[in-house]
């Protein structure tokens, strides 16, 4: 298989995740330990009076991202050094999109462990059950689609369609609303602009 | 390098705080200069850099000693841990270069993964028709190289504590000699070799001649921080491959355990090597070897109430090779001397002259080890993936943990090894481990790293890394390497 089909596969799959990782957190060391550490100990808890502690929002975000990296990686990495090395994909008859419908299976998967993560903390912080039981029964699901591949168009479609109504619900979990979305697409969001002004 | 950039502008960021912060670190490092700790540099630094405000806060005779007063506990407090997270960082970023080198090497330059020999240090081989007889063989082995790392360390605790200095200086030269040119000169042949790239000996020459020379002058002299910093890591992961490469399988592993649990008593108990040696240097009041440290940060000297012209500026340290990894074997690792200049100008003035250091250290002998344990765990035969992954979160999680900036309730503790900046008036070089000619002298230090203090104790560090490196090796390999083989071969996702 192709250089090609290596080096897509692999932005395919965490190019979201690398992304967000860029952009979010690799700017504060404090995240960078979250992500990898994936718990908060009250050491670190206490930052210093220039920065906000931590909220348990970026704590939830940051350790769902973390999540799903691992587990993208866990199951991807092994399938992508194959795709290096020679090979004909299918050709017991099997499905020649293998390596694609893993890669967007993993780019799914990730991007659904930090949706996760951002409901179920709030769930926790709220002592509200039914948003848990909600997550764990939607990985459950989405788990048992992929039982149906290599029947590729169920599973990974409707897993899609699951991650879009899982992030909808994140987004508003997490305190987003319409009125702040569209100020943020039409650039009027004064903290955004501050902010990014602010990490350069 | 993006973080060793972020820390140099924050250096320039901050230099109020840089100034306030320095106005307690002199001071107290005079008053405590007997507690320098040796190799640890490595441990000394990061924790140095930490511990440095609070164990000031803890102990009251330093506390007066540091000469500021009116300094809130708090606000100390805070900074070490702002600065905690930060020197994190700063080590996670070298540290997972030197496993991204060793591990990119292994998986594809057949020459370190092919049985060619074992050092004289292993003698027994592992090729046995029983398991048990392999075991007890890896188990020998391991007793071979560990005693011979403690000889090693306790002759270099002598020549230290008769002051044979121009004796280590000179063995450190030949180490870093040594490993600058012929391990660097074989590695290139070797990826050449692999990559079926053709050179002429003229070209070849040149390079290594350049890459040699430029390398012994920025690690026993000066240079800019990020080449020191790189030939560090490029050495360590030389060294790393060399173990990789001649240590058989299962002795590897012993040997891992074994050094961690070397080093925590090396470092906690009261004969131990490395202790001794800590306690020498206090009686001199001495800055401990140099050692081969990776420091991510240049010092500083701030004047304050009297300002100093000749004494301002950033001083850029040349890296004091620690003996750690001279541990080599038969090419004779040898140990970077470690020679530091300083650039203080000695005298009374100095009180008034702080010295901020940011940054942490850590010594090499700490990326040696961990890049051994990413690098078997790269080698094994199945050629996977999740386990090499899984040791590398796991050394960074043991990092992070050994750094995190304790909360108000631990102090710290134990060894301050002052950064191996400074040591305001010594007119002495600094004394460097001496590995010499010798093959092993596995500076305690090696595996020391820094010093985490944890309820009123020291404990080192790498132990923790090595230890979780370790539980992660043996778990992904034998229970999580089928099962994710067998999820992804049917694209099961869970």
């Amino acid at each position: 298989m192709t250089a090609a089909v290596f080096f897509g596969c692999a932005f395919i799959a965490f190019g979201p995740a690398l992304a967000l990782y860029i952009f979010t957190i690799a700017t504060d060391p404090l995240r960078i330990i979250f992500l990898i550490v994936g718990k908060a100990n009250d050491g670190l808890k206490t930052i210093n009076p220039d920065e906000p502690a931590p909220s348990m929002r970026l704590l939830a975000y940051v350790s769902g991202l973390g999540f799903g990296i691992m587990s993208g990686v866990f199951s991807f990495v092994n399938t992508l050094s194959d795709s290096l090395g020679p090979g004909t994909v299918g050709i017991h008859g099997d499905s020649p999109y293998f390596f694609l419908n893993s890669a967007f299976m993993t780019q799914v998967i990730i991007l659904l462990h930090m949706f996760w993560g951002i409901i179920f903390f709030d769930g926790c912080e709220k002592k509200n059950w039914y948003p848990l039981l909600a997550v764990i029964l939607t990985h459950l699901l989405v788990s048992a689609l992929t039982f149906l591949n290599p029947q590729y168009e169920v599973s990974l479609v409707s897993a899609y369609m699951i991650t879009v109504l899982t992030g909808i619900r994140a987004f508003f979990v997490a305190g987003g609303s319409r009125r702040s979305l569209k100020r943020y697409l039409l650039c009027q969001d004064k903290n955004f602009l501050l902010y990014s002004q602010r990490s350069r | 390098m993006l973080t060793f950039m972020a820390s140099d502008s924050e250096e320039d960021a901050c230099n109020e705080r840089t100034s306030l912060m320095s106005a307690e670190s002199p001071v107290p490092r005079s008053c405590q200069e007997g507690r320098q700790g040796p190799t640890d540099g490595e441990d000394a630094a990061q924790w140095g850099s930490q511990g440095r405000e609070e164990v000031q806060e803890e102990d009251p005779d330093r506390y007066v000693c540091s000469g500021v007063p009116g300094r809130l506990p708090g606000l100390e407090e805070e900074l070490t841990l702002k600065y905690g997270a930060k020197h994190v960082i700063m080590l996670f970023v070298p540290v997972t270069l030197c496993m991204v080198v060793v591990v990119a090497t292994i998986k594809s330059v057949r020459f370190y993964t092919e049985k060619n020999g074992q050092l004289i240090y292993t003698p027994f081989t592992e090729d046995t028709p029983s398991v048990g007889q392999r075991l007890l063989n890896s188990v020998l082995n391991t007793l071979i190289m560990l005693s011979v790392i403690v000889v090693m360390t306790i002759f270099l605790v002598v020549l230290y504590k008769y002051r044979c200095y121009k004796f280590i200086h000179g063995w450190l030269i030949m180490s870093s000699l040594m490993l600058l040119f012929l391990f660097t000169y074989i590695y290139l042949g070797e990826v050449l070799k692999t990559y079926n790239v053709a050179m002429d000996y003229p070209t070849l020459f040149l390079v290594v001649w350049n890459f040699g020379a430029v390398g012994m002058v920025c690690i026993h002299w000066k240079g800019p921080l990020v080449l020191q910093q790189a030939y560090l890591i490029m050495i360590s992961a030389l060294m790393a491959l060399v173990f990789i490469k001649y240590l058989p399988e299962w002795s590897a592993w012993v040997i891992l355990g074994a050094i961690s649990v070397y080093d925590l008593m090396a470092v906690l108990c009261p004969k131990g090597p490395l202790r001794m040696l800590v306690e020498t240097a206090q009686e001199r009041n001495e800055p401990i070897f140099p050692a081969l440290i990776y420091s991510s940060a240049m010092v500083w000297t701030v004047g304050m109430a009297k300002p100093d012209p000749s004494s301002q500026g950033a001083l850029q340290l040349p890296y004091d090779p620690e003996m750690e990894e001279d541990s080599c074997d038969s090419l004779g690792e040898p140990s970077y001397p470690e020679v530091l200049e300083h650039p203080l100008p000695g005298s009374p003035g100095e009180e008034l002259e702080e010295e901020e250091e940011r940054g942490v250290k850590l010594g090499l002998g700490d990326f040696i080890f961990y890049s051994v344990l990413v690098g078997k765990a790269a080698a094994t035969g199945s050629g996977d993936w999740n386990t090499t992954l899984a040791c590398f979160v796991a050394i960074l999680i043991g990092l992070a943990w050994a750094h995190t900036p304790v909360s108000s309730g631990l102090r710290l503790q134990g060894w301050h090894v002052p950064s191996a900046t400074h040591t305001p008036c010594h007119s002495e070089p600094r004394v460097s481990q001496g590995s010499g000619g010798d093959p092993i002298t596995l500076s305690p230090s090696s595996g020391i790293g820094r010093l985490l203090a944890v309820f009123k104790k020291a404990l080192p560090a790498l132990p923790i890394s090595i230890a979780f490196g370790l539980i992660f090796y043996f778990s992904t390999d034998n229970l999580v390497r089928p099962f994710m083989d067998t999820l992804a071969s049917h694209q099961l996702h869970i």
